[in-house]
């Protein structure tokens, strides 16, 4: 085989600096550490494995013995003219036809349910591990790169395990095949792998230029399809500015780079053809004339040159078939070492072991001395401390960057502190299970995420088990009622890709219904809002006295009309607290504050 | 097989390199068939005590024709697998371009990870079919008739023997064929399912998490994940049986031709050479033998992504430049609406009988309910969905009667979720004008009170947004798409002034932003901003998709009805009990605003 040593001791790459997802393509055709965590996955399925390797042994034994046999049935029935021997021989050869069958059938098939069991447990084990990892992480990788990970990179490993094994069949086939011919007669054995170590020498050689050449397409496929990308989901400015001619030029010369660089790796592989029928020929022309003299000599019978001449023939096929199978490889390992990088992100937020689920809460929350750094050494809060009594209405405002949303954040646990503690009920939220906060904390985001599901079940999302009666009763309370009704399928109607059949208030709307069915004792407001016209706002904010009644509630607003009538209105500046206190409190002692509100009537937010 | 044959009618384009191709493949097969011959002939010769001279003349055949065969493996293998790399290139920027002209309506019902699947996983597909089963193909069928026809000239009762199980392989790989493509059909829409459910997850990752919604999630992932593990261990079984079964028939076919043929030699009726040949004549489709397992799956397979990608390709824009479209030159930006009405599915009114007449240059406020038509409204006129009655004019045309290029040049939008390209700020700004100078676009972005923000970035106007680059706010991303129409100076422009995640600092340079930008265009914004509502020129009320009210602010403000409740709500509530003196101050302003504004307005 190609000198595959050249690609070890590569294994190192698997570590991650910053969370950040490397996109390193080696190209070497075997790693190490790649196969090392790849085997536990078949070390469950070992009983299968076992099976479909001796089933792959059997075929492959046939496969070696049959021009034996046909060498054999020559030289001792045919030409010794013995017709109930060719008889007998012919049970023989049934007897290999039928094994020849049961082992090809159940070695693939059992195969087929190993690998599929195995890209399973892969990708479901990916998807939990994922679910597992913090918010920064996925603030530090886009979806798409990470997408790929599980999609293209697991797929090459679904092209390459039953590959893996016709080559490991190949192998085997070509050991056989030189100890039978060896068996059969030394000389001429040495003769018919004479030429080899040429090959080998060759094959190392063309290995180099290889590695680089479906490199060079890996590189090209991918800026392709980023592109490609880019334009399916810009599609709206694309348009909207006219780029169309111009986009698809530019396209036009990426694809065309593509295209190239798989010319010029076509020309790469395409030139091992002739090499190997060359070779083939050499070796098979020496057997004709060596073996040829020896049959004429009677050291050899005349069967037994067919045989060889056979094997000979067989012989190049395993080597023919690695060179096609060989950027497979490249794909493979390279994809292997991205799947268990990504495998290898710790989660930043994880539950203590002892971690205990909240009990029901009352919703006293308290910041204490909280600081917390997204990167080393840039604080984005400082020494907070907060006291907010249970069914209390607490609003935070300030410019973008004081720290609002960061407070929110660690509330719900997207992050932890980086020093000092919150508590809720006086319990420090690193010492419970982050799934029991979750069901008593509820927050709706700045950015309104939906999904490509009904709107019932949206609003339901986690809690499958609601009734219809509640969803609508949540839909009203927000205001969201109406326009569902008025909706294709009311309730039944599915959106589209991440709510697109809604306008963005809509969507609001939506994800403020789905946090109420939670009927949380803690509701976070992220600039809930936002997108919302006043006329529908306001509508919400008279809910939201029935509604938040008996919560305790952290709201984030830039528009002040909104938290004006909050227990408590927390005025943050640069990661600290400057002021807090009512409206009225800080619009006599916070300058600051009287500022903001200033700003926002000369320039009111509503209409 | 209609698929199928548009795949090979592609293909076609390519004449020189496939019949070239063909030849080759020719080539390769008389090649091939030479060397059992010359095997043959061996094994004759020293049965019949021939000389070492003659030995070595087959030898030398026997390398020649492999060096023979190679050269021309070497055409084959070349042609075929760029046949099927232009193939694909071809089709690559075909989808492209297709996607990016389509119109809103179809993009809003397409999920981008079924989209990109497409274009990666059926595409490869459609490579694979080309290249094994238009080619490598021919070449399996060519060399078993070449086999089949040299046999019959050897021996014609023998050769009918392994004749025999031909059809039986034919026909089983007809059927394997049409199992598999159904079965791989069935794998593609559930990958295609399965990444919808993971790219959702991911890009909710937020909401998942504040819900701890982990184990929910899992469900739906594992179903799809399971459907494309159990449809491709069924499609793994049709390979199994079908590959098996093709070797099994073809081991039988040797066995039985050694066995009868031996009874011949035996009996006198067949040479040993002959015999010899039969069996080097099987030994050559050893290869294309495995290789049909392959060419099977190539055609399911290709027929599959055919399927799915030409369903894309074949989707017609409902938005289409008239056959006498003519290029609207740069407008006045008069904008009117007669008797409009729209339905996203053709039956449900969205938008119900609208009649606006926007004179050049005015600003109109769009007021409403989220959902009660705005956004519709405004991406009616640049066509980005056609009126489903009534018509939309810009300077007296009907915006179906003239290029879409042309219209849309006279219009710039800023929409409410702002995309932004992987690419620098710079190139961003430019999108919409590639040639632009570096001071157009600086000042493009002074007005959009982004100038200074960028300056302050270490890489400034080079730093990179987008993917892997710098995440930018809200109210920047929001600044970066007004400074990008401010670059295209279009008459008309479109606004969604959004609120969203902007604080009230910020706000006042968007505000500022947009008074600039405005001046001496035809605006339609959809108003948040009762700033922008105050010195719109027209106000339009929504409700329901209706216009119920239209007038200026003032007007408005004394007639019972939306507005005003609109804006009562806004400023009435408990605010004015708390802090009397000093809403009675800003109250002022504010009903002194849009007068001085009017007074400067054009």
């Amino acid at each position: 085989m190609m000198g595959h040593g050249g690609g070890m001791g590569h294994g190192g790459g698997m570590g991650h600096g910053h969370g950040g997802l490397d996109d390193d393509d080696s190209g070497e055709i075997y790693n190490h550490q790649v196969v090392k965590r790849l085997f536990p996955y078949f070390k469950s399925q070992l009983g299968l494995f076992t099976i479909s390797m001796v089933m792959m042994l059997v075929y492959t034994s046939t496969l070696v013995l049959i021009p034996w046999l046909i060498g054999y049935t020559i030289d001792n029935y045919v030409l010794a003219n013995d017709l109930t021997g060719l008889n007998r021989i012919g049970v023989v050869m049934i007897a290999v036809i039928i094994a020849n069958l049961v082992g090809n059938y159940l070695y693939m098939r059992l195969l087929g349910k190993i690998s599929q069991e195995v890209l399973y447990r892969l990708r479901t084990d990916m998807f939990n591990h994922l679910q597992q990892l913090s918010v920064p992480f996925f603030d530090r990788n886009e979806v798409g790169r990470i997408m790929s990970r599980i999609m293209s990179d697991v797929g090459q490993l679904q092209e390459f395990l039953p590959m893996v094994t016709i080559t490991l069949g190949d192998l085997l086939s070509l050991v056989g095949i030189i100890a039978v011919m060896f068996l059969m007669d030394v000389k001429l054995a040495l003769i018919a792998i004479l030429v080899l170590p040429v090959l080998a020498t060759i094959m190392a050689i063309w290995q180099g230029y290889a590695k680089k050449a479906f490199i060079r397409i890996r590189y090209a496929i991918s800026v392709v399809n980023s592109r490609l990308q880019q334009n399916i989901s810009g599609v709206r400015v694309v348009q909207s500015m006219n780029r169309e001619n111009l986009n698809l030029k530019q396209f036009d010369k990426v694809n065309l780079d593509h295209l190239d660089a798989n010319i010029h790796a076509v020309k790469l592989s395409a030139i091992l053809m002739p090499t190997v029928d060359l070779i083939t020929g050499v070796a098979l022309g020496l057997v004709i004339v060596v073996g040829g003299t020896m049959v004429l000599n009677d050291s050899l019978g005349a069967g037994a040159l067919v045989a060889f001449a056979l094997y000979v023939q067989r012989f190049y096929d395993p080597i023919r078939n690695l060179t096609m199978q060989y950027t497979q490889f490249q794909r493979a390992m390279t994809g292997g070492v991205r799947i268990f990088e990504l495998m290898d992100v710790k989660p930043e937020v994880v539950d203590k072991i002892d971690a205990l689920p909240l009990p029901a809460i009352k919703g006293e929350i308290k910041y204490e001395n909280v600081c917390l750094e997204y990167i080393k050494d840039i604080q984005v809060l400082k020494n907070v401390n907060l006291h907010i009594k249970p069914g209390q209405t607490v609003a935070l405002v300030g410019q973008t960057g004081a720290g609002k949303t960061s407070m929110a954040s660690l509330l719900i646990r997207f992050y932890d502190v980086t020093s000092g503690r919150i508590t809720i009920d006086g319990q420090d939220l690193r010492d419970i299970q982050r799934s029991s906060l979750a069901g008593q904390a509820s927050m709706v985001l700045q950015e309104p995420f939906l999904f490509s599901i009904s709107v019932s079940d949206n609003i339901k999302y986690r809690h499958t088990g609601s009734t219809m009666e509640e969803v609508i009763n949540v839909a009203k309370a927000v205001g969201a009622h109406d326009f569902i009704m008025r909706l294709e399928n009311g309730y039944d109607t599915v959106l589209y890709e991440r709510g697109g059949n809604l306008s963005i208030g809509q969507r609001q709307l939506i994800s403020f219904a789905r946090a109420l069915l939670a009927n949380p004792r803690i509701l976070i407001l992220d600039e809930a809002t936002a997108n919302i016209d006043t006329f529908t706002e306001v509508l919400i904010q008279q809910a939201l006295k029935t509604v938040l009644k008996n919560r305790t509630a952290l709201v984030i607003a830039h528009r002040l009309s909104t938290i004006q009538n909050s227990d408590m209105i927390v005025v943050m500046e640069q990661g600290e607290i400057i002021a807090s206190g009512t409206h009225e409190e800080l619009l006599q002692d916070s300058p600051i504050y009287s500022r903001l509100y200033l700003l926002n009537f000369q320039n009111p937010t509503d209409t | 097989m209609h698929v199928l044959w548009r795949i090979v009618k592609r293909a076609s384009k390519y004449k020189l390199e496939l019949t070239f191709a063909y030849t080759t493949i020719l080539g390769v097969t008389a090649a091939s068939m030479l060397i059992p011959r010359f095997l043959g002939t061996t094994i004759d010769e020293v049965l019949s005590s021939g000389s070492q001279r003659e030995l070595l003349m087959l030898g030398l055949a026997v390398l020649a024709a492999n060096a023979l065969r190679g050269a021309f493996a070497y055409w084959q293998q070349y042609l075929g697998e760029t046949i099927g790399q232009k193939v694909a290139y071809d089709l690559r920027n075909e989808f492209y371009d297709h996607l990016q002209r389509m119109s809103f309506g179809f993009h809003d019902k397409q999920q981008t990870g079924n989209l990109m699947s497409k274009a990666t996983t059926d595409m490869e597909g459609i490579r694979m079919f080309v290249q094994m089963g238009l080619i490598r193909a021919a070449f399996t069928v060519l060399l078993f008739l070449g086999v089949g026809t040299a046999m019959v000239l050897l021996d014609w009762q023998l050769a009918l023997i392994s004749l025999l199980f031909t059809p039986v392989i034919a026909w089983r790989s007809g059927q394997t064929m049409v199992q598999m493509r159904r079965v791989w059909l069935l794998v593609q829409t559930e990958l295609g399912l399965m990444t919808t459910a993971l790219q959702e997850n991911l890009s909710g990752q937020r909401v998942v998490k504040a819900f701890a919604a982990e184990k929910h999630e899992q469900s739906r992932f594992y179903y799809h994940a399971d459907n494309v593990s159990r449809y491709s261990y069924h499609a793994a079984i049709y390979q199994a049986s079908n590959s098996s079964l093709v070797t099994f028939f073809y081991v039988s076919i040797t066995v039985l031709i050694l066995w009868a043929g031996g009874r011949q030699v035996i009996e006198g009726t067949l040479s040993h050479g002959e015999l010899a040949q039969f069996i080097f004549y099987l030994g050559i489709l050893t290869q294309p033998v495995r290789m049909i397992a392959w060419v099977v799956n190539s055609f399911s397979r290709g027929y599959g992504s055919g399927q799915r990608l030409f369903a894309t390709l074949d989707a017609v824009s409902p938005v289409q430049n008239m056959p006498d479209a003519v290029d609207l030159l740069r407008v006045k930006g008069h904008v009117q609406f007669e008797s409009v009405s729209f339905a996203y599915d053709g039956t449900t009114p969205v938008l119900s009988n609208i009649d606006i007449d926007a004179k050049p240059s005015k600003v109109i406020a769009l007021v409403g309910a989220p959902g009660s038509g705005k956004s519709t409204l405004v991406h009616l006129i640049p066509r980005f969905y056609d009126a489903t009655s009534g018509t939309v004019r810009i300077d007296g045309h009907d915006v179906r009667d003239v290029t879409t290029d042309s219209l849309r040049r006279n219009i710039g939008i800023v929409q409410q979720d702002v995309f932004l390209f992987t690419s620098n700020i710079r190139d961003n700004i430019a999108y919409g004008k590639i040639n632009a100078s570096e001071d157009e676009i600086i000042n493009a972005s002074k007005i959009a009170q982004l100038h200074d923000f960028i300056k302050a970035m270490p890489d400034g106007y080079n730093t990179w947004v987008g993917e892997r680059g710098t995440t930018l706010s809200g109210g920047q991303r929001q600044r970066l798409a007004i400074a990008r129409t401010v670059l295209l100076d279009p008459p008309i422009l479109i606004l969604d002034d959004s609120t969203a995640s902007v604080d009230t600092e910020t706000e006042h340079h968007i505000r500022e932003a947009l008074q600039h930008v405005m001046k001496g265009r035809t605006t339609f914004v959809i108003a948040h901003r009762l700033s922008t509502v105050l010195s719109a020129d027209l106000i339009l009320v929504f409700n329901n998709g209706e216009i119920v009210q239209r007038g200026t602010h003032q007007e408005l403000i004394e007639l019972p009805g939306h507005y005003q409740d609109i804006y009562n709500l806004q400023f009435r509530p408990e605010m004015t009990d708390v802090t009397n003196s000093q809403l009675g101050s800003t109250a002022n302003k504010l009903a002194n605003e849009p007068i001085t504004e009017k007074d400067h307005g054009p």
